[in-house]
């Protein structure tokens, strides 16, 4: 009985850290903290412009409809964030398995990803929150 | 029985053909669905493809982590796919004594850590009062190895899993005899230990605990065992570094140890520390440290300095 208690008790906890842990949008909170889809726009046509011309991943971007391609980020992380905007492209898995990529190259989408959110002068610990989100995705993005 | 088959087969084709045509109607008129075009990553063995601050930096004895504590991390900045390397300098001046320590660490795809380290305590003006002469010096040899068993510190900010692993230190001290002359039992000893290590991004916040077992005194430079106790005992260190900036991190640790000669008093480890990270090849970390009593002279504070470089 009482460690049955202790079980609940401990599950209880985990759920309330649950949030706290992953910083889940449950509000828009942090979707305003970035100022919106309008500097989200921004830090993606950046990001991606940075990625484009990094050595280490630029041929990851041959074949893609870049107009396309930002506008599905955008709606991706305006969702995340908690924003009123939904992604409607395919999943992570399905929509990088055919690059084969690896952890040297998420870790190049992360850095161009941070040098955009800088250039926007989004403060450091409110990008972190953003990552959190994204950083789970490397199991399904990295199959090589 | 024939033209049965046929409607069959061409109400599949129908129904499959209406899937896929609905499929595309998901996606606006002017942006056909792509596919990336197939590739395979260049092999580059030598990646620094982690992220800046992740390898940790080096701790006392040389393994990847804070200043006096060992983390779950991985030295260095290669990946899974790809060899990474540290070598460090560090200096710790204290109220009566002068530590330095140089050495090397080998990250074999984010999985094993491998580590030589030469450490040299100096006894100043202490040496003469313990009879071996002024500026004497213990000298130690670290041998190092770590092993990730299970967790990303990093990826998994979707669970409290930490990263985990398990090490061992194999150290060796030069002073055989006068390790015995005060009260030692051995001049070699193996310490283990097992860390976690979790990285919470969301709060920009490294938290590490790490559990040792051994028989080392003042980390193996005053030997191992002793007249009070000469068997293994557990021991706990913590970390919690907090990311003020990508390149910069603030933190502290603690680290009990054991107490086992009755001649030289032992007391745990504390330092508050300034880690900053220039690039993936250069750190440097600064600390303010309380070391306890060490060799007969009590609360030995001081700073410490640390440059790694590496890749």
């Amino acid at each position: 009985m009482i460690a049955s208690l202790r079980i609940l008790l401990l599950a209880a906890l985990l759920a309330a850290a649950g949030p706290w842990i992953h910083g889940a949008a449950a509000d828009d909170e942090l979707y305003r903290s970035f100022g919106g889809r309008d500097v989200i726009t921004k830090i993606v046509d950046d990001a991606t412009d940075r990625w484009v011309a990094d050595e280490r991943i630029k041929d990851t971007f041959d074949n893609i409809n870049l107009v396309r391609f930002k506008r599905l980020l955008t709606d991706q992380i305006c969702e995340l964030t908690g924003g009123p905007f939904q992604y409607k492209g395919r999943n992570m898995y399905e929509s990088h398995k055919g690059l084969h990529l690896n952890q040297k190259e998420f870790n190049a989408l992360v850095e161009g990803l941070q040098e955009a959110m800088d250039k926007y002068k989004i403060p450091f610990w409110t990008q972190n929150r953003l990552i959190v989100l994204l950083a789970p995705m490397e199991r399904d993005i990295v199959t090589r | 029985m024939r033209r049965s088959c046929a409607l069959l087969l061409l109400s599949v084709f129908l129904l499959g053909a209406s899937a896929a045509w609905a499929e595309e109607a998901a996606e606006p008129a002017d942006e056909p669905a792509e596919e990336a075009k197939p590739r395979e990553p260049k092999p580059d063995l030598f990646d620094s493809g982690k992220l800046l601050g992740t390898g940790g930096v080096t701790q006392l004895e040389g393994a990847a982590g804070g200043g006096l504590v060992p983390w779950a991390v991985i030295t260095g900045y290669g990946t899974r796919d790809a060899i990474g390397a540290s070598a460090h300098y560090t200096y710790i001046t204290l109220s009566d004594f002068q530590i330095q320590s140089g050495g090397v660490a080998l990250g074999l795809f984010d999985r094993v850590e491998l580590s030589a380290t030469h450490q040299e305590f100096n006894t100043q003006q202490t040496g003469a009062k313990l009879g071996f002469g002024k500026g004497y010096t213990f000298d130690q040899d670290i041998y190092g190895a770590k092993v990730r068993l299970l967790g990303d510190a990093v990826y998994d900010q979707d669970s409290l899993l930490p990263q985990i692993a398990a090490g061992l230190q194999y150290k060796v001290n030069d002073r055989g005899a006068q390790l015995r002359a005060i009260g030692a039992k051995h001049d070699r000893g193996v310490d283990y230990y097992l860390s976690a290590t979790k990285v919470f991004l969301g709060q920009s916040l490294l938290l590490n605990v790490t559990l040792r077992e051994t028989k080392a005194n003042q980390y193996g430079i005053l030997g191992f065992g002793g007249d009070r106790h000469d068997t293994y005992q557990l021991q706990y260190e913590g970390s919690a570094a907090f990311f003020v900036t990508r390149e910069a991190a603030v933190g502290a640790e603690y680290r009990t140890k054991p107490n086992n000669l009755s001649a030289a008093n032992e007391g745990n480890a504390f330092d508050v520390f300034l880690a900053y990270f220039f690039n993936k090849n250069l750190s440097a970390t600064l600390a303010y440290l309380d070391l306890g009593d060490i060799a007969t002279q009590k609360n030995q504070r001081g700073a410490y300095f640390s440059l790694q470089v590496g890749f």
